[in-house]
């Protein structure tokens, strides 16, 4: 089968679909800007429910995608529109002709920094959910570990549900990693005081409830419903965190060794060129428009564009996984059409 | 007759016998007010809650549920100073809000 399948990213979505089409005997090209495969998930540590490690779940889906053709630390440079096919211009020099797209350009993370009150950047003690993650991985942070860790916490909604922002979406996945950070910091540090500063705490996934009720039974982590408004260092480089108990109806204060923001996906700048490239419109929440946000949304509204994972929207794992084997059969049948 | 004690009045909100004409009108100059999704950022920064009471969110439910003169008794506390505005989630315009609080309900304060 000769038909070129361009798969633009090569995170999780785009190797999920990589491996489907391989094993309906296609031969897809993946397009990946950085010097990996895997995208955000290959920084991750572990992922929730089960407390999966990411590196399994990313380095069989690579072992699955390997006979494809990668193209790593290569950007899209234009994509022209011919008559019934488009034609790719890579940043390396190579021009691909193809008919089918699939934009697998995930989400970016929001810039924490942005929000000013919160200090990232400002003060030290104060990290996102990606910088922990890494410390999982590497333990490789002056910020964590080095200091006390009596009292920890973290603040939900970073960039998400926040029209400052200019993301009112809900990033749909961060409650559920702030859980799981947190029940992994406890057991870490058992002594410590973990928090968790909340407006609503969105549990909908299998097993999230369970994983919720753990953390406060089985760890004592402390949930506050209350979104933090301001963040400020005292003298010995601790931070003051103030908020309201919304529920008590007061306002809190209290100092933290280390606060965590759950900084919330957006859509990424990659996913708006190639939207731009192509003339793909975008949806009211900033991210990729599908045809129909119901029946089709892992199609385009252009003839030959299909999109995997979270460049239409805030996705877990599997959620990704799901949709990058949909649109691999969506593409066969595609091509299966083109053919007759 | 006296039974030397009695029974305390009921604390719950009676819905039905709430009038909430005046909060429609609140609602009709200021639509952002059903934005309003409690997070409580307002009354976490509010400079006057400290020492008053004062909480914009509890104002806003306080009105809905009918309990008027309570949201009146947080609001003289306000200074105007518009911290609110700036940390609201919702982009509410809480200073303008407060002002429109203000006029609508004015006359039940005197």
């Amino acid at each position: 089968m000769k038909e070129n399948i361009v798969i633009i990213g090569g995170g999780i979505a785009g190797l999920e679909a990589a491996a489907q089409l391989l094993d309906l005997g296609y031969k897809p090209i993946i397009i990946e800007k950085n010097d990996h495969l895997g995208g955000h998930v290959a920084d991750w540590n572990k992922l929730f429910p089960d407390m999966t490690p990411a590196n399994d779940v990313v380095s069989s889906l690579v072992a699955r995608a390997a006979d494809a053709n990668i193209f790593l630390n290569t950007e899209i440079s234009f994509v022209n529109r011919l008559n019934d096919s488009y034609n790719i211009m890579l940043s390396n020099g190579i021009s691909i002709i193809t008919r089918i797209i699939l934009l697998a350009t995930g989400f970016s993370l929001f810039d924490a920094s942005r929000k000013e009150e919160y200090g990232y950047g400002v003060y030290d003690q104060v990290i996102t959910n990606k910088d922990l993650e890494h410390w999982f991985n590497t333990g490789d942070d002056p910020r964590i570990g080095d200091c006390a860790m009596n009292a920890v916490g973290f603040v939900h909604c970073v960039g998400s549900r926040d029209e400052k922002a200019r993301n009112s979406q809900c990033s749909k996945v961060c409650c559920i990693t702030a859980v799981k950070q947190a029940i992994e910091l406890k057991q870490m540090f058992p002594e410590s005081m973990v928090y968790c500063f909340y407006m609503d705490l969105r549990m909908f996934g299998k097993k999230f409830e369970d994983f919720y009720i753990s953390a406060q039974r089985d760890y004592g982590i402390r949930f506050i419903r209350g979104r933090v408004s301001e963040v400020s260092e005292n003298i010995d480089g601790r931070v003051i965190v103030k908020a309201e108990d919304t529920l008590s109806g007061k306002p809190v204060k209290v100092t933290l060794d280390l606060l965590v923001l759950m900084a919330g996906m957006v859509c990424s700048p990659d996913s708006t060129k190639v939207a731009n490239m192509t003339s793909l419109p975008l949806d009211s929440d900033g991210f990729l428009k599908s045809r129909d946000n119901i029946a089709d949304i892992i199609d385009s509204p252009r003839e030959g564009i299909f999109y995997a994972g979270a460049c239409t929207g805030p996705k877990t794992v599997p959620e990704t996984l799901a949709e990058a084997r949909a649109a691999s059969l969506k593409i066969h049948l595609y091509i299966k059409g083109l053919e007759k | 007759m006296d039974f030397g004690f009695r029974i305390s009045p009921s604390s719950a909100v009676n819905l039905d016998n709430v009038d909430l004409e005046k909060f429609e009108e609140l609602h009709r100059i200021e639509p952002d007010v059903y934005k309003c999704m409690a997070c409580g950022s307002c009354s976490a920064t509010c400079p006057a809650a400290r020492f008053s009471g004062m909480s914009l969110r509890k104002v806003i439910l306080a009105l809905q549920r009918g309990k008027e003169k309570e949201a009146l008794a947080m609001m003289k506390n306000c200074m105007l100073c518009g911290k609110c505005t700036m940390v609201c989630p919702r982009g509410i315009n809480t200073r303008h809000l407060i002002l429109s609080i203000c006029r609508i309900y004015k006359e039940e304060t005197k």
